[in-house]
């Protein structure tokens, strides 16, 4: 793992959220500076920023995007006790030669009296619907019913869940079997109001929102949550940032036909970790959710995988190396070292690795080490303009073929 | 089997380090990284502007490794194909031909890298290469051995030959020393000629040896005696042969009568004078101490360990490797700290498998060598079953981290998907997940995407797939591309927008886009009740242009009757037939007349309910009574004709 490049984001305050689009292409960033800037990745990986806008009148805590079969759909939560949805309208044509794009303002929902602290679409099979959730501890849902109109939504269901809420995560799962779901966290910290974590399951018959759980063990606040893919299980997996990294497994009960209630569930621990030694901030899982970050107090994101016996093990860790880059635009100036140092921990992303090399690096064999004979012979080099399918005009090649009794010559790799 | 315990590896970010958070987004092959402060209340203060991009290992963005990925996924694909039903017995020599090809492909992107290495200016560049080069190495070593050793399975006999094979082909510093002396000018004066006679013996290879011996017997006629009695010793050197008729036994029983011999030598003296010839016998003879003395010519314990079960113990049994294995570790290292290459050869002889496959995931960068030898050694049924929590096994936990890693490749992606096939338990959610991630940047790509989709029937992917790009040739205005894309997402709803497009346009600029499209509709017109529409509409442009004059009125008059015809259109398809309506001889019979004064009159009653509102210009109001007006003249004009001409008729 490596820093591949730095961005220049140009936000005149603290960033509070980044977000990638659905296809990775796209990224939005917010900040305290009360905008949101949504840059394009170009062919060669560059990012530009192609819209910079002032979004809200406080600080925007969170930006993110709606699926694109709903178009390229932003929304945005702030301290100004609002949500925003951002719509890109294609341009004239000089806007594109310029690399802007444009985005206008299709709607403000202001129905909840404090500071909005997230907003998360819902999955996409259910629509396009957004969930805030807000300080006063009222979740909101949402939904346009014309997706080609998204000035108008309507408030659907208004949730009160009596703890000022910091996070929600809908439970991505798609499955018939499964009736749409969201977790929601708050950030509370008196241990005495109980579990701080809430799970939520929509009822067809009533056509409400019901409380299917609470997460009596998690009573501390809690900063974050994530549902993880589905990936066809029955059970859910989902992850909170509280003062440690939890990670839960939610098994759904066998439903009684006559029960009307939400779906019971069983709750079990999977994982906890306290590696962050004080607050966790963030918890996020990768597309196939093999591997799952988390951010915290000690400054550090961590990287969560489990083997293939289930077991979860940090494997990566990211670092502030207390190197700051300064500067407000362009390449920065430590890009270079950056890479430099990049390459001892190249494979953390891959959940296991070692910081260390393999193998002693080529340029300094030991003579008579024990690496010593995997030096691949000069001849190799040598012969190189030779034609390599042929022993004889290469020695070493023999080397490979020689003829043996019981090693087959090698098939002729060239040939492919 | 044991966890072992890594630390997790650090990356530095060039962000303050303490007192800050690091805010975080994960993406298909990164994450982004940016200061930030997470506490919100305390939210105050800018961080660093930056925002650092996180990439995993660069390993497949290297083109020449990209070859190995590419070609070892036809020798992936070929290895699923090979049937279950074959003996095992038969299938041997096919996956001993399938692990040799997976090593060809290794060792040739090898020397690939070898050569960009050398040829290299960037000389940072130049050590990221052989760094590879050494890694790739150090791979095709270990594959090499789990080829004997377990693919191969060679029985007492033969596993040592296949051991010497392993050694020698890893050894190759011996044959560039052996050239440097061969092409000096008089070999056997040549400082590192014993060395490289030495070298032979150690790895049995004895007719070379012999053939370097006589150069310098020439040299020392007065020694012709000694040399002569040596090259007989080394050409009486039994090797067992395996595709003889001789028995293992017999082998013993022969190399037994030639060890005596040695070690008769040995005790005559027969070398005394000779201290480079004494040494040979006592390599012959198996003595450790003499083979331990040339350390730097074995270079590692495991050619040591070879070499001392050549001359001690050549029918060494498979069970038996484990023990001189560690035995010939331990004596040939002085220090006990061992570097995990080390233990994965030992992993290796002592058969354990899956402490082989751990630890290379562990030690290693990249998933393409466990995963690749880990299925190649599931289908020779050596692997017993771990089982995940969710039923998955090692194998497949290995296929799917490696295809994972693919899938963030902006075209490797492609050779994942067969990976993704071949993995029962997770492969298709796993594709699922990541294809619909692949970015739809053109429409070829787009249908690319599509026809793996499609071949899997993966409907919803499908589904989504042609929605998204609809909708984005619908906000570029490319109506008949989102229309197109909408019809194979099967969006009924959707089709029905882009219609309603396709006609708002018309009745703007009185000509329809996309004809070639519209008039193709076939069935697919079905989809939604106003595309029907917007096909029949056509239709009838198309009757009319043809001067299908009475076919386009009969087609009109139905839009309308049949409620097909949005009613908001209904003005438009009456004033459509105002001038069927003026022509010379009568279109319209008096019935269908009369249907058509019906829906006029209809639209008019139910206009006239509606309170015209004060901001609409009184013009347009004007136009339409005008245009009512001079409908209701023409339709009674022609309703006259159409009674005298039916009247005429039946007369």
């Amino acid at each position: 793992m490596f820093v591949a490049r730095s961005i220049a984001a140009d936000h005149k305050d603290l960033i509070h959220d980044v977000s990638y689009d659905f296809h990775g292409r796209r990224m939005a960033t917010c900040s305290s500076d009360q905008s949101v800037k949504v840059w394009d990745k170009s062919e060669n990986g560059e990012w530009h920023c192609t819209a910079s806008w002032k979004t809200h009148s406080g600080s925007v805590w969170r930006v993110t995007w709606a699926h694109p079969e709903f178009g390229q759909v932003l929304a945005s939560c702030s301290f100004d006790r609002t949500a925003a949805v951002w719509e890109e309208i294609v341009g004239e044509s000089n806007d594109k030669q310029r690399g802007q794009s444009h985005w206008i303002k299709r709607t403000t929902l202001v129905d909840s009296r404090t500071s909005v602290t997230d907003v998360k679409f819902a999955p996409k099979h259910m629509g396009l619907m957004l969930t805030t959730c807000s300080a006063d501890g009222v979740v909101r849902i949402y939904e346009a019913p014309d997706v080609m109109n998204l000035s108008q939504w309507s408030l659907q269901h208004e949730i009160s869940c009596k703890l000022s809420c910091s996070c929600i995560s809908w439970n991505p799962s798609s499955s018939r079997a499964h009736p749409p779901m969201f977790a929601v966290g708050s950030d509370d910290s008196n241990i005495g109001y109980g579990g701080k974590v809430q799970i939520y399951e929509y009822n067809e018959n009533t056509r409400k929102y019901a409380k299917a759980e609470t997460l009596m063990t998690v009573t501390d606040a809690v900063h974050d949550i994530a549902f993880a893919p589905n990936l066809g299980r029955s059970f859910h997996v989902l992850a909170i940032a509280t003062k440690d990294v939890r990670i839960f497994k939610l098994v759904p009960l066998r439903k009684e036909s006559t029960s009307s209630g939400p779906t019971k569930l069983e709750v079990q621990i999977v994982a906890q970790f306290d590696n962050h030694n004080s607050q966790v901030w963030r918890v996020s899982w990768n597309i196939t959710s093999t591997l799952l970050a988390s951010s915290g107090d000690d400054g550090c994101v961590r990287l969560w995988k489990a083997n293939y016996m289930d077991n979860w093990k940090c494997t990566g860790i990211l670092k502030g190396d207390g190197s700051a880059l300064t500067g407000s635009s362009g390449q920065p100036t430590a890009m270079s070292t950056v890479v430099g140092s990049s390459l001892q921990s190249q494979s953390a992303f891959n959940g296991m690795s070692a910081g260390r090399y393999f193998f002693p690096s080529l340029d300094s064999p030991r003579v008579g080490s024990r690496y010593g004979h995997l030096l691949p012979p000069p001849s190799l080099i040598d012969n190189c303009e030779a034609e390599p399918i042929q022993p004889q005009a290469q020695p070493q090649v023999q080397i490979y073929r020689r003829p043996s009794r019981a090693l087959l010559p090698l098939p002729e790799a060239e040939g492919h | 089997m044991e966890e072992v315990d890594v630390e997790p590896a650090v990356t530095n970010i060039p962000a303050a380090g303490r007192g800050k958070h690091l805010g975080f987004a994960w993406g298909p092959g990164d994450i982004l990284v940016y200061e930030t402060h997470l506490k919100p209340k305390e939210a105050k203060g800018p961080g660093s502007p930056f925002i650092h991009e996180v990439q995993k290992d660069e390993d497949i963005y290297s083109p020449i490794l990209r070859k190995l990925f590419n070609e070892s996924h036809h020798i992936f694909v070929g290895l699923q194909t090979i049937r279950d039903d074959l003996p095992s017995k038969n299938k041997k020599p096919q996956f001993v031909s399938v692990s040799k090809n997976y090593r060809s492909v290794i060792r040739a992107c090898m020397e690939e890298l070898q050569q960009v290495a050398v040829s290299s200016q960037d000389s940072q560049k130049a050590s990221q290469y052989e760094n590879q080069v050494s890694i790739l190495l150090a791979i095709e070593l270990i594959w090499n051995l789990c080829e004997v050793l377990f693919i191969d399975a060679a029985p007492a006999g033969s596993l040592l030959l296949h051991l010497l094979d392993w050694v020698r082909l890893h050894k190759t510093d011996d044959d560039v020393k052996m050239r440097d002396v061969l092409q000096s000018e008089s070999p056997a004066a040549h400082h590192s000629y014993w060395d490289v006679v030495v070298s032979y013996v150690l790895q049995g290879r004895l007719e070379e040896t012999r053939q370097m011996l006589v150069k310098q017997a020439n040299l020392q006629p007065a020694a012709k005696k000694m040399y002569r009695l040596m090259d007989t010793l080394l050409s009486k050197m039994p090797f067992y042969n395996p595709s003889g008729n001789q028995t293992l036994t017999e082998f013993d029983v022969k190399w037994r009568h030639w060890h005596e011999e040695i070690d008769r030598c040995l005790q005559d003296n027969s070398f005394a004078s000779n201290q480079h010839l004494e040494t040979i016998c006592k390599i012959l003879s198996g003595d450790v101490d003499t083979i331990l003395e040339h350390k730097n010519l074995l270079s590692s314990w495991y050619h040591f360990l070879v070499t001392r079960l050549l001359y001690l113990h050549p029918t060494v049994k498979p069970t038996e490797l484990h023990f001189y294995a560690q035995t010939s570790l331990s004596m040939f290292l002085e220090t006990s700290v061992t570097e995990p290459l080390d233990s994965i050869l030992l992993a290796a002889f002592e058969f354990d498998i899956h402490q082989v496959i751990k630890d290379c995931s562990i030690a290693l960068s990249n998933w393409w060598f466990v995963a690749h030898l880990t299925d190649l050694l599931d289908h020779c049924n050596l692997l017993t079953s771990h089982n995940l929590h969710f039923g998955s096994n090692l194998r497949e936990f290995l296929l799917l981290e490696y295809a994972s890693g693919l899938f963030t490749h902006h075209s490797l992606w492609q050779l994942a998907v067969d990976y993704f096939d071949h993995c029962p338990e997770f492969g298709r959610v796993y594709l699922e997940l990541q294809i619909e991630r692949v970015p739809l940047d053109t429409e070829r790509k787009a249908l690319k995407v599509l026809r793996i989709c499609e071949q899997r029937q993966m409907s919803e992917q499908v589904r989504s797939i042609c929605k998204i790009m609809a909708m984005r040739a619908l906000r570029n205005n490319r109506l008949g591309s989102a229309l197109s894309w909408s019809i194979r997402a099967k969006d009924a709803a959707f089709a029905t927008l882009i219609s309603e497009r396709f006609l708002q346009d018309y009745c703007t600029k009185g000509t329809f886009s996309d004809l070639d499209l519209i008039d193709n509709l076939g069935p697919a017109m079905l989809l939604s009740d106003r595309l029907t529409f917007l096909g029949k509409y056509r239709e009838f442009h198309k009757l009319y242009g043809e001067k299908r004059f009475a076919d386009a009125a009969k087609l009109l008059l139905s839009l309308m009757t049949a409620k097909i015809a949005p009613r908001s259109f209904w003005m438009t398809l009456l004033t459509d037939a105002l001038p069927l309506l003026e022509q010379k001889e009568v279109i319209f019979s008096a019935n269908q007349t009369y249907e058509l004064m019906y829906c006029l009159e209809e639209l008019t009653s139910s206009l006239n309910k509606t309170v015209p509102s004060p901001d609409q210009p009184m013009q347009d109001d004007e136009i339409e009574v005008t245009k009512v007006e001079l409908l209701r003249l023409a339709l009674a004009r022609n309703l006259a004709m159409a009674i005298v001409k039916e009247g005429t008729v039946e007369a």
